[in-house]
């Protein structure tokens, strides 16, 4: 409608509005996504994960230059943990990329977590259309700094950059499940430190462990060394684009890009339909009181939780549990 | 079920790389239960104001140190103005002579603090002041 227009138009006030009435859960935003939802798919989406302070930003802000270089525009999605006692946040991402500021083909959003657990921020999906019916050729997702476990990325990138650094564990940390596991391209970061070559070591070997399908890819591993040395950073940063590049241009010969943008739609409408039929249940429990009486049978051990929700589930979704 | 927050920017224009006190300030509006998006240090007025607009943010409180917030402080009011954006407050603090404080009110800044002011004034000021928006 009136907003989607001005976001495919280019109006930055309208976008970044939008992204925030997404953040905010307020029900028009649906509306809008509705309406900009036709016009969204066309944007190649990086994902950037790893560990706090292994250097994600400062990557991001490489990426943002590399492409610019080659004209091509660029939205930058940032996400920065929500404090679980006050609700507060410090988004610092940007702080890596204000020398694109006042570039009018590069959009950066930062978001806080608030509350999700994956690694990124609940309206990250919406927000990505958002930035994607504005027509930015690249979307760059930086994801929190993260652990082991926090893969989300995968249901949002085509391409999974994670960035690791020397001196973060033996070799055991390497064959571990979880983000190891999600990487299209492996970035040794601060590579000048001691550590560097036996954590590329390691990574070989888990690679060589790994089964590559036929077509299939093996995640390069590139080394990027101090970026208070330009030539070095530069080199590095040259390498990581054609790789980014590659991996793009692979997915999309052998077709293995449908199978992304499958999975990633798939989660989307799971997001979606988790909104549409649980909240609005939820919201219901709570603002009745119902769910505090819930609670109270509860402690009194007069019920259990499966027997509760099942009777809620009776209550709203009668085709789904006919017998 | 709606959740509104206010989102604010702590930047620091010009040539002043003196920010332990706007990092204090940022970790501070974060225990206060805002969205803080830190800038860092030596921005100019165009990047803070383009900033803000990307970030949607209700208010952009500005630290300068240097002596310069007669130029710096009404530059960002004003390209906000210009990029119709004048909706988004702007506060500063720093070390201001009081001489100056009115030109900068009729310039478009809504608040300032000096040292001396408490923390807590400050996060009061925004409370009682900025309504998020949306």
């Amino acid at each position: 409608m009136e907003l989607g227009k001005r976001i495919k138009a280019g109006d930055i006030r309208a976008a970044s509005r939008l992204i925030r009435n997404i953040e905010d859960n307020v029900s028009e935003a649906k509306t809008t996504i509705k309406h900009i939802f036709p016009f969204t798919g066309n944007a190649h989406v990086i994902g950037i994960t790893g560990s706090p302070g292994a250097g994600k930003s400062t990557l991001v802000d490489g990426l943002i230059e590399w492409h610019r270089k080659l004209d091509r525009t660029v939205g930058v999605l940032a996400v920065d943990p929500t404090s679980p006692f006050t609700g507060g946040a410090i988004l610092g991402d940007r702080i890596r990329m204000q020398r694109h500021a006042e570039d009018p083909g590069v959009f950066v959003r930062s978001l806080a977590t608030r509350g999700a657990l994956g690694g990124l921020a609940k309206a990250v999906g919406d927000a990505i259309h958002v930035v994607d019916a504005m027509g930015k050729d690249v979307i760059l997702v930086e994801t929190v700094g993260t652990g082991q476990q926090e893969v989300e990325i995968i249901n949002h990138a085509h391409t999974v950059i994670v960035v690791l650094v020397p001196g973060m564990g033996d070799e055991i940390q390497a064959i571990k499940a979880g983000i190891m596991e999600i990487a299209d391209i492996f970035v040794v970061n601060k590579a000048d430190r001691e550590g560097s070559q036996k954590l590329h070591r390691e990574l070989m070997t888990v690679l060589d462990m790994s089964k590559i399908p036929k077509d299939g890819w093996r995640p390069p591993i590139l080394m990027i060394g101090n970026a208070f040395d330009p030539v070095e950073f530069d080199r590095g940063m040259t390498e990581l684009t054609e790789k980014v590049k590659g991996h793009y241009d692979h997915l999309i010969s052998t077709n293995q890009i449908g199978d992304r943008i499958r999975r990633k739609t798939r989660h989307e409408l799971n997001e979606a339909l988790r909104s549409c039929i649980l909240e609005p249940v939820m919201k219901m429990l709570v603002t009745s009181g119902e769910l505090d009486t819930m609670i109270d049978v509860l402690l009194k051990k007069e019920s259990d939780p499966y027997t509760i929700a099942e009777d809620v589930a009776g209550r709203y979704l009668q085709d789904c549990i006919k017998p | 079920m709606s959740d509104k927050k206010l989102r604010i920017m702590v930047a620091k224009p010009g040539l002043d790389g003196h920010d332990r006190g706007a990092r204090v300030l940022a970790r501070c509006f974060r225990d206060a239960g805002f969205e803080v998006i830190y800038t860092g240090c030596h921005q100019t007025p165009e990047q803070i104001a383009a900033s803000a607009i990307q970030e949607d943010v209700d208010i952009v409180g500005l630290s300068c140190l240097s002596g310069a917030h007669r130029y710096l402080f009404p530059a960002v009011a004003k390209l906000l103005q210009e990029k119709q954006a004048g909706d988004i407050t702007v506060i500063g603090g720093g070390i201001i002579p009081e001489q100056d404080f009115q030109p900068l009110y009729d310039s478009g800044i809504k608040a300032l603090f000096t040292p001396g002011a408490t923390l807590d004034s400050i996060v009061d000021w925004v409370r009682t002041n900025i309504k998020p928006r949306a």
